[in-house]
């Protein structure tokens, strides 16, 4: 009893704060003065049409660099915490063998999974022209990777040659931040490669191979995420 | 007035969130309260960098480069959003990797369960 007055009471607390918060809110009129310049700087200077990607793959490439690492170690830390012993997990629940997916299920993955895979590259691929970019264009390709793990339960990912892909994506990426160092004006400046025209597809420097880099990591780091959550399965284990 | 509803409604999730962080006992629904927190301060995050009559800051035909600055929302917010979000979701990955294991331990969801780390 007494806690769930506690609760009330830390409810609306939070309540009045967040009301004074949306009451003492007004609608900006015009841009603070670093958004400001990030808008006029972005097109100008670094050719990327869409100021976010050019924030998130040059200014603040950096913050980009950090938040894949911490999608690496979670990665990481899902697979080390739920591997470590999986046979009672297994054991506890579901049946002797994992159920076959329905008919409907795996004819929608095999139309789905070709799109969402042309999507993704669509994505990844317009992220400096339109809204798009690496992170969202990985995201979509775990989706279909998803997909394909619900359709066919018994599929083994391969993870050895994600954790490969991803770890050559990684060192690229780092790669072309040092490039930057060496060849434009610090690291990760997008100016490595020509500007090209304003809007093209091959153009904005290296923004766009940097998202790609990105969506491949962030898709693979994704997966096997994804893949740390599935029980094991009864085949693998009769080999153990 | 549009980002004053945005902004309203995530105020709201993240009490909903918080809500449910407090009173569910059902580790999995303490999750989704977490992850409701989350999403209500992303919803707000992009309130707030709303400009009056503003649009997406992407240049193209319909926003000129010379007009951007003028009409263009904030971009900042928007990137910070996509970071939270993908940081977001990995968190929640490392919340539910934990609660298999948790269950794992004692056979049950509650959170009255797991009284050992209580101080």
């Amino acid at each position: 009893m007494t806690r769930r007055f506690f609760v009330v009471v830390a409810i609306v607390l939070f309540g009045l704060v967040f009301a004074s918060l949306a009451i003492g809110y007004t609608e900006q009129h015009s841009l603070r003065a670093l958004a400001e310049s990030y808008v006029r700087l972005v097109p100008q200077e670094l050719g990327a049409p869409n100021v976010i990607t050019g924030i998130l793959l040059t200014y603040r490439a950096f913050d980009t660099l950090g938040e894949v690492a911490v999608l690496f170690m979670v990665g990481a830390g899902v697979v080390l915490v739920l591997s470590a012993d999986r046979w009672p997990r297994a054991a506890a629940y579901g049946p002797e063998k994992p159920r076959q997916s329905s008919e409907i299920m795996q004819s929608g993955a095999q139309i789905l999974a070709p799109l969402i895979a042309i999507f993704a590259a669509y994505i990844i691929m317009n992220g400096h022209l339109s809204a798009g970019g690496g992170f969202q264009g990985g995201a979509v390709i775990a989706s279909c990777v998803l997909l394909l793990l619900l359709a066919y339960p018994q599929y083994q990912l391969n993870i050895e040659f994600l954790s490969i892909t991803e770890s050559v994506a990684g060192a690229l990426f780092v790669l072309a931040g040092i490039a930057g160092l060496i060849v434009a004006d610090g690291f990760l400046d997008n100016r490595i490669l020509p500007l090209g025209q304003f809007g093209a597809f091959f153009s904005a420097g290296a923004i766009p191979v940097l998202s790609i880099l990105l969506g491949v990591k962030v898709g693979c780091e994704l997966s096997v995420i994804l893949d740390g959550f599935r029980p094991e399965l009864v085949e693998q284990k009769d080999q153990v | 007035m549009i980002s004053n509803i945005v902004l309203t409604t995530g105020l709201l999730l993240i009490l909903i969130g918080i809500w449910g962080l407090l009173t569910h006992r059902n580790i999995l629904r303490i999750i989704i309260g977490f992850s409701l927190m989350g999403t209500g301060t992303h919803i707000v995050t992009v309130a707030i960098g709303y400009v009056k009559n503003g649009t997406a800051p992407i240049i193209d035909r319909v926003l000129h480069m010379s007009e951007a600055p003028s009409r263009a929302v904030d971009p900042i917010s928007s990137a910070l959003v996509v970071t939270a979000i993908v940081i977001g979701m990995a968190v929640t990955a490392v919340m539910l990797a934990y609660t298999i294991r948790l269950y794992d331990s004692k056979k049950t969801l509650s959170i009255d369960a797991f009284t050992e780390s209580k101080w």
